[in-house]
């Protein structure tokens, strides 16, 4: 955790981390722009309220740990861990360039990451492992997971939260970042999944369902587990491509790279609604 | 009435066994097992991982005794070893059993990302391996594991060939930082090496001297190779056996010396002829220029035939007489 932000403060930097996403994008030709602009404010919650992460303690065993599975989303992830000063925000222009470390998904090789993700339905099954090694030393932290909504399709995740409810795991919470768009369109199109809580709550856990943009109800549903005993799961309703008007609730936008034109548009939106909010009191 | 349990080794087998001093052990399992929980017995993060498996794995005394450090997770592989490789990024010491068959297909992509990939200090444990569970068929069997292991940076594979080995091995990995692939069968083992033999991972160990042939064998095969060594003797010819237990990282060195010191090489294994030890030593000596009359044992490319792990062995020629015979073939 940083220092303490405000609602405000914390919808201030969101714009700021979406320009730096979209410019990494932009520089790399290649990313997941709109899986990473939709879950940037849940990292954004993460990172600088929740987690006790930071620099100096990642080497902490008893740091909360963050296992992205929709490792894809890994551009919105890089550009949250240089803010919170991970790394030089110069590695953010080296993101899938020859021999970079920045690698277009998750990797260790990066300070601050956990896991190497990217294949789909990974992270749970590791989270769950992480989990109860903290059952067992009795540990104070945590673990979260950030899965996509069409992610689900894949199997291991319920063979994962079946096991997360045997276990009693209520120090594990998965966060799906429910935008309801995949690579090939509409999730409920391509396989459906609805409804998703009803599935986590039959399959044992705990359930909150927030607006994965406002940063009050994130807060909220991520500060304790929802109950005692059970894992909990927060599904994010969320927006796919957030904060630019092209960009949003469009399947093409999955990975597309924005032209320069493009970029130059995004990023004037955003300083747009940046002004906006500074202009609130 | 059910199929009498054919013996893995002919009368004149158990002779030549004899005749070399060849003690019967137990299973490799069983060593495992018994070597697991003495370790874990002194080791809290120790930790054993199975799916249904403790049965197969032997590992119910080990739930008995440490009920607190075996983690099940039912009938689901994917999730066996993504929750071995969880444990592992928190400091356990995270032993992964399952039956290789699956272990190595079902979930292989979770072997590939979150343990090899991700870098953490897991073991596998691929139990039941090769065609230990014989007659119940290919869905059963695990033929392409070393293939497909091998194809996959940062993972050492072990399959030891007695006792000795197993308990050695295990001691290792218990040890290890890195990811390892442990697979054996189920069957009794001679003992082929003395309690005190040096093991070493990645350090092949020789079980015979001799320069009209080399066995670079693995595994349950090793002491095939060895009692076709001993028939062969009494024709007069001298045959080296090596016991190459661990497939990755190859023991290069021993391999050329064998390639350059023998009138033909012979590899052994109870695997596909695709993939594994055979074509990896093949891969060494063609590289390094060395021409040797050179054959791989194996399992074939084909439907395999049904029936026991002995029934099988012996089909495919992974017997002593098997064996004797292609090195007759191989120097004429």
């Amino acid at each position: 955790m940083g220092v303490a932000l405000s609602d405000k403060e914390l919808a201030l930097k969101s714009v700021h981390l979406r320009k730096k996403t979209l410019e990494a994008i932009y520089e790399a030709g290649a990313g997941h722009t709109g899986g990473s602009l939709s879950c940037l404010d849940i990292l954004n919650v993460l990172y600088n309220r929740i987690l006790n992460v930071s620099l100096e303690t990642f080497s902490n065993p008893n740091r909360d740990l963050y296992v992205q599975s929709k490792g894809h989303s890994v551009e919105a992830l890089y550009a949250v861990l240089a803010d919170r000063g991970f790394f030089p925000e110069a590695g953010l222009k080296t993101i899938c360039h020859y021999k970079s470390h920045f690698v277009g998904h998750p990797t260790r090789h990066i300070h601050g990451i956990e896991m190497n993700t990217g294949a789909l339905g990974h992270g749970l099954p590791i989270s769950v492992g992480m989990a109860i090694a903290g059952k067992m030393d009795t540990a104070p932290y945590r673990v979260f997971t950030l899965l996509g909504d069409g992610e689900l399709a894949e199997g291991s995740n319920w063979e994962a939260a079946m096991a997360a409810a045997h276990y009693k795991l209520d120090n594990l919470t998965a966060i799906v970042d429910h935008n309801t768009l995949q690579i090939s369109g509409r999730t409920r199109d391509v396989m459906s999944n609805e409804p998703i809580d009803e599935k986590f709550r039959a399959f044992g856990w705990a359930v909150k369902i927030v607006n994965g943009h406002d940063f009050a109800e994130l807060t909220y549903a991520l500060s304790k587990p929802a109950e005692t005993g059970k894992p909990t799961c927060v599904i994010a309703n969320t927006v796919k491509g957030k904060g630019v008007s092209f960009m949003e609730d469009v399947a093409k936008w999955h990975h597309g790279v924005p032209s320069k034109a493009e970029l130059k548009q995004a990023l004037g939106e955003l300083d747009a609604a940046g002004a906006k909010l500074k202009e609130v009191v | 009435m059910s199929a009498p349990t054919p013996s893995m080794y002919s009368p004149a087998a158990k002779a030549m066994a004899e005749k070399l001093g060849l003690k019967p052990g137990h299973s490799n399992v069983d060593e495992f097992a018994a070597t697991l929980v003495e370790l874990a017995k002194a080791d809290r993060n120790i930790i054993a991982v199975t799916s249904d498996s403790r049965g197969s794995g032997k590992l119910g005394p080990f739930g008995q005794a440490l009920p607190t450090q075996l983690v099940e997770v039912g009938i689901a592989e994917q999730n066996l070893v993504g929750i071995t490789a969880g444990l592992a990024a928190c400091g356990k010491k995270s032993f992964g059993v399952s039956p290789a068959c699956f272990l190595t297909a079902r979930s292989l992509e979770q072997i590939k990302n979150d343990i090899c990939y991700s870098d953490v200090p897991a073991t596998l444990i691929g139990i039941s391996s090769g065609v230990s569970y014989g007659a119940l068929g290919s869905t059963h069997h695990s033929l392409h594991d070393l293939a497909a292991l091998r194809a996959i940076h940062n993972i050492s594979i072990v399959v030891p060939a007695d006792n000795v080995e197993t308990r050695e091995a295990i001691r290792a990995a218990a040890k290890s930082e890195k990811p390892i692939y442990i697979r054996f069968g189920k069957a009794a083992m001679f003992g082929l090496h003395q309690p005190e033999t040096k093991f070493e991972i990645g350090k092949a160990i020789q079980l015979r001297e001799g320069n009209d042939v080399a066995f670079i064998a693995t595994g349950e095969t090793v002491v095939h190779a060895l009692l076709a060594a001993g028939q062969l003797a009494e024709q007069g010819l001298n045959c080296r056996v090596i016991s190459m237990h661990t497939v990755k990282p190859l023991d290069t060195e021993d391999v050329l010396k064998s390639g350059h010191e023998c009138r033909a090489v012979i590899t052994v294994e109870e695997h596909s002829v695709h993939g594994g030890l055979g074509e990896a030593c093949a891969s060494v000596l063609m590289q390094a220029g060395v021409t040797v009359p050179f054959r791989i044992a194996g399992i074939p490319d084909e439907d395999t035939v049904t029936g026991a792990q002995a029934d099988i062995f012996r089909h495919y020629g992974v017997s002593m007489e098997g064996l004797s015979k292609a090195a007759l073939k191989l120097l004429k």
